[in-house]
């Protein structure tokens, strides 16, 4: 019952948090030095590793996909299953689960120990919304900077692929038959797809994990207790989302 | 001593905006079930200095969260100036700044920033105000050379300093500290001491101190109020306190360092 009762909680601050952080849109040019040091900490810093993870993943993708495929049939079938793999799923979800860990513990941290030191309660006195100087410009760096971060994903996961299904002795077919499958059977939907998927994962990661950290009660030791719960509930949360909207996105 | 060097122009106008007073009506505060507040009635004269009192743990840094609208009554009212403190936009009509007892710098801006962010936010001056409206502030508490240095650069004195800046740059209409001399040297304190009055005397603010400094209270307070287990056990002028015969007030001003019968050993508190 109380477990049910945190959840319930929980989803009403964090609705409440976008609420009070979309009453302060029409300040967002004012705050544009405070976007771009957002983007750059959401975004520039997470492009490396996300391209290191997407491009293995691309790269697995291809050898498991050839290994099996050995027995089965036309190989250069495998640039399509990646491309489609990538760009439909694990190139949005596995980005999203890097943002988790990387940005959303980081904004959670922060925010947190704003919170324990009073700084929070500083900037309420002040009569300066926290939802407006620290969530929102955050929430619009995330919408802007989550396409660049799938965009590079996909491109560097297929790429990873082709690489593999060439110098793979087992399967070795030319970056053109790899490429080819994935032009004539894939459009700019399914990319767009992901990307959408994507855009969705990554806005709930940071608005969880911005309320997470502006929740936080007590002393040092929540700081930490906040960061587990903030990336524990956004991994759940990317998980959920990525089936709900999955099949809401195939009708 | 750095608040009484400079008289000469009031960079913060406060003429057209009166210092306002506070009531609390019966005001009581529960968390769970423990009643940390209980039925406290009080008023606050537009600029006087009030000095709410009290040991460790009794209820002072709640009772002056309610006024700046951090805590909610669980029962009573606490009015500003006639608007209810719990209301958010009360905050919006009345500039009312809190000095923090650990300061609450913001740690990831430079001792500027944390000054001149009140005034960007709010756009009450293009950049050339602001530096001036900033580092008169910061000349008053004599921070000068503090401007760029950070809020871990600086010493416990220091920061509250840079916190009574940030609190003055708001030109607030009522102004309030919690523990503002704790964990400070003796010299440093009957600073911030002097400091306090100078700025209720310059800017006419009201003022209200939590504090269990006895120097501070007895020297500056126009007013002061003794807060014991959530309740209101004294309230009247310094020298009402001086002459108090109350058996648990005489104790908190000047307990005696009995060993042959430890506090902490006693079955009952002293009645």
């Amino acid at each position: 019952m109380k477990q049910l009762n945190d959840i319930l909680e929980g989803i009403g601050s964090t609705l409440l948090l976008l609420a009070r952080a979309a009453r302060y849109v029409g300040t967002l040019p004012r705050q544009f030095g405070r976007f771009v040091e957002q983007c750059y900490v959401i975004g520039y810093t997470t492009m490396p590793i996300v391209a290191v993870l997407s491009f293995f993943i691309g790269s697995v993708l291809a050898l498991e996909s050839g290994y099996a495929a050995e027995n089965l049939g036309p190989k250069q079938f495998i640039g399509l299953l990646v491309g489609l793999s990538m760009a439909r799923e694990l190139g949005p979800m596995m980005t999203a689960v890097l943002l988790a860990g990387r940005v959303g513990s980081a904004i959670t941290a922060e925010l947190a120990s704003m919170k324990v030191y009073q700084e929070v309660d500083a900037l309420e006195t002040m009569n300066i919304p926290p939802a407006r100087i620290l969530v929102l410009p955050r929430l619009a760096a995330i919408l802007v900077m989550m396409p660049v971060l799938g965009i590079v994903a996909d491109l560097v996961g297929w790429f990873g692929g082709a690489i593999i299904a060439k110098y793979t002795h087992f399967i070795s077919i030319e970056p053109e038959a790899y490429f080819a499958t994935m032009r004539q059977f894939m459009d700019f939907g399914d990319v767009g797809n992901g990307l959408f998927k994507g855009e969705i994962f990554g806005f709930v990661v940071v608005l969880v994990c911005c309320n997470i950290g502006l929740s936080t009660r007590g002393g040092p030791r929540e700081i930490g207790a906040s960061v587990t719960k903030a990336v524990v509930t956004s991994l759940i949360l990317i998980l959920v989302l990525d089936f709900i909207v999955s099949k809401a996105l195939m009708k | 001593m750095p608040a009484t060097t400079h008289a000469t122009r009031n960079p913060f106008s406060h003429a057209e905006t009166p210092a306002v007073g506070v009531k609390l009506e019966d005001l009581c505060k529960s968390f769970g079930s423990f009643e940390v507040l209980k039925h406290i009635t009080l008023s606050v004269e537009p600029g006087e200095i009030f000095v709410l009192m009290g040991p460790s743990g009794s209820g002072k840094s709640v009772l002056l969260k309610h006024i700046v609208g951090l805590e909610l009554p669980t029962s009573g009212r606490v009015t500003v100036d006639g608007l209810d403190a719990a209301d958010e936009t009360t905050r919006e009509k009345i500039r009312m700044a809190l000095v923090f007892q650990a300061g609450a710098l913001f740690n990831s801006l430079s001792v500027y920033d944390n000054l001149a962010l009140y005034l960007r936010e709010h756009q009450l001056a293009d950049e050339a105000g602001i530096r001036e409206k900033v580092m008169r502030a910061l000349q008053i508490l004599s921070l000068e050379n503090a401007a760029q240095k950070f809020p871990s650069e600086l010493s416990g004195g220091m920061k509250k300093r840079v916190a009574i800046a940030r609190a003055l740059v708001m030109e607030p209409q009522l102004m309030l500290y919690d523990e503002p001399t704790s964990e400070l040297d003796p010299v440093m304190s009957a600073t911030i001491a002097e400091i306090i009055a100078t700025l209720k005397d310059e800017y006419h603010v009201t003022t209200i101190v939590v504090s269990h400094d006895r120097d501070l209270a007895l020297n500056i307070g126009d007013r002061i109020g003794i807060l014991m287990g959530g309740e209101l056990k004294f309230l009247g002028t310094p020298d009402e306190l001086r002459q108090s015969q109350d058996p648990e007030v005489v104790d908190f001003l000047n307990p005696k360092i009995d060993l042959k019968n430890p506090r902490f050993k006693r079955l009952e508190t002293p009645s």
